[in-house]
């Protein structure tokens, strides 16, 4: 068998089961947003050094563009589009649309995905905290500060419904 | 922004994963956490033909106490081991290494960003070798062993003789890390860990560890210093710890040994720091370093 050709590869995204074959150089960023046409992950830098590509695997966030898409076989992964939830936004997102949490919105799905995991663990974080936990995220048009209220915002249940 | 095509393998035993090894040579490479080598493969700087991923190896994922420490060549008892596949964020959060190794829990936030260290591995980033990563200088600090395996067989290689240079280990092509063991606390010993980075997560300007054991009457009986971002190499600078044996750590030797290292090492200049700046930084986290161990190993007898 010629190692370099597709592989048959599981995954859940967002609760739903896909089947698909891969190459093994194809990175778990490309594959979903290529493969499984979920877009709402962004590709930045493709290095990670921006965040923007963040999702959950197994429910920790990690860079997806520093994991191929074969090494996701078996494992579950949340990307922004299971953020939502029958009663509309997650309160993550509508507090960053209600502290104006964002602009061009490149950088958003990334720090939504870090900052879910991040108030997980860490349900009441001080400011600095928060400045800590998202400096794994590069955002170049709010100053984060919005960013940061918006967070803050969230952890105090102010994100609009509940 | 792709990486090129490579033949890929995931063997969930290290037996297996030393015959690829073995059978490909110069050109396999082993995947650890990949936080270092799949960038480098997306800028296509890295171009591995056979690509072994270890993270299915189960048996190299742990955290436990030395406790026959001996039985298998390796230093002990005492202290703790950590296999090589242990992802980064999990020696962060285990009280196991707070209790047995707490300069580790002080370093672990300093590597980079939660994302990566969910993800990074404690051998990747040995192996790796950076001079400007914080694992290594915390094993050179604590005189670490590391377990090493061919299929050959095994020996044990001490942290100093591990780091040879800029990005080099004495690990072989068909070799893997294991894992590595780490002393435990001892008496009259204290540990520290200082860095500057112009934000969180990233690279340092300049940091480093420390380990400094006194003896009864609080002299400086062994003094380990290992700095990163400042040197060629992860190693241990052994002019200012000259200084200190021998002599109590007062704020004249303290101030001595931090000019000392400040010489001893000859930082780079790139964009972000210049040379001499970092020199400064060195004296700086020196003293505040050794201040700080020296009052952790006082306070510990």
């Amino acid at each position: 068998m010629d190692a370099t050709q597709a592989v048959a590869i599981r995954v859940t995204v967002n609760g739903e089961r896909y089947e698909r074959s891969v190459e093994p150089r194809l990175l778990l960023s490309d594959f979903l947003r290529q493969e499984l046409g979920l877009s709402g992950t962004h590709v930045g830098c493709e290095h990670g050094v921006c965040g923007a590509c963040t999702v959950l695997l197994d429910g920790q966030p990690v860079r997806a563009c520093l994991v191929f898409a074969v090494q996701a076989d078996g494992s579950s992964i949340g990307t922004v589009e299971g953020l939502e939830r029958d009663d509309g936004l997650h309160p993550l997102q509508a507090a960053f649309k209600e502290a104006h949490g964002l602009q061009c919105g490149f950088c958003t799905p990334g720090i939504l995905m870090t900052m879910v995991a991040f108030l997980d663990e860490v349900p009441d974080p001080t400011e600095l905290e928060v400045r800590e936990a998202l400096s794994g995220n590069l955002c170049r048009c709010t100053g984060y500060q919005k960013i940061v209220e918006a967070v803050e915002a969230a952890a105090a249940g102010l994100g609009g419904k509940p | 922004m792709k990486p090129a095509s490579f033949e890929y393998h995931a063997p969930d035993s290290v037996e297996e994963a030393l015959g690829l090894l073995t059978e490909h040579g110069w050109d396999a490479k082993a995947l650890a956490g990949g936080q270092s080598l799949i960038p480098a493969m997306n800028f296509r700087l890295a171009r591995p033909a056979v690509l072994v991923d270890l993270n299915l190896i189960d048996e190299l994922a742990f955290i436990r106490r030395n406790e026959n420490g001996g039985g298998d060549g390796g230093p002990g008892p005492g202290g703790v081991r950590i296999g090589a596949m242990t992802r980064q964020r999990a020696v962060e959060k285990s009280e196991l290494v707070a209790e047995l190794a707490p300069l580790l829990t002080e370093m672990m936030p300093h590597i980079a960003h939660p994302q990566i260290r969910n993800r990074g591995t404690f051998g990747g980033s040995a192996v790796h070798a950076d001079p400007a990563s914080e694992i290594p200088a915390a094993l050179l600090a604590l005189d670490a062993s590391c377990r090493v395996r061919g299929v050959e067989g095994e020996r044990w290689v001490r942290a100093e003789e591990f780091f040879l240079g800029l990005f080099g280990t004495s690990l072989e092509p068909d070799e893997l890390l294991i894992e590595i063991a780490l002393p435990g606390p001892r008496e009259l010993t204290g540990c520290a860990f200082r860095e500057i980075s112009r934000r969180q997560g990233d690279y340092a300007l300049a940091g480093l560890a420390i380990r400094l054991t006194l003896d009864v009457k609080g002299r400086i009986q062994e003094a380990r210093l290992a700095y990163l971002g400042v040197g060629g190499a992860p190693a241990l600078a052994a002019s200012a710890a000259a200084v200190l044996i021998g002599e109590k750590p007062t704020a004249t030797v303290v101030e001595d040994a931090a000019r000392t290292a400040a010489g001893e090492l000859e930082p780079m200049e790139d964009m972000h720091a210049s040379a001499a700046y970092r020199s400064r930084l060195v004296e700086i986290l020196t003293r505040e370093a050794l201040a700080t161990a020296a009052e952790r190993a006082s306070g510990s007898g």
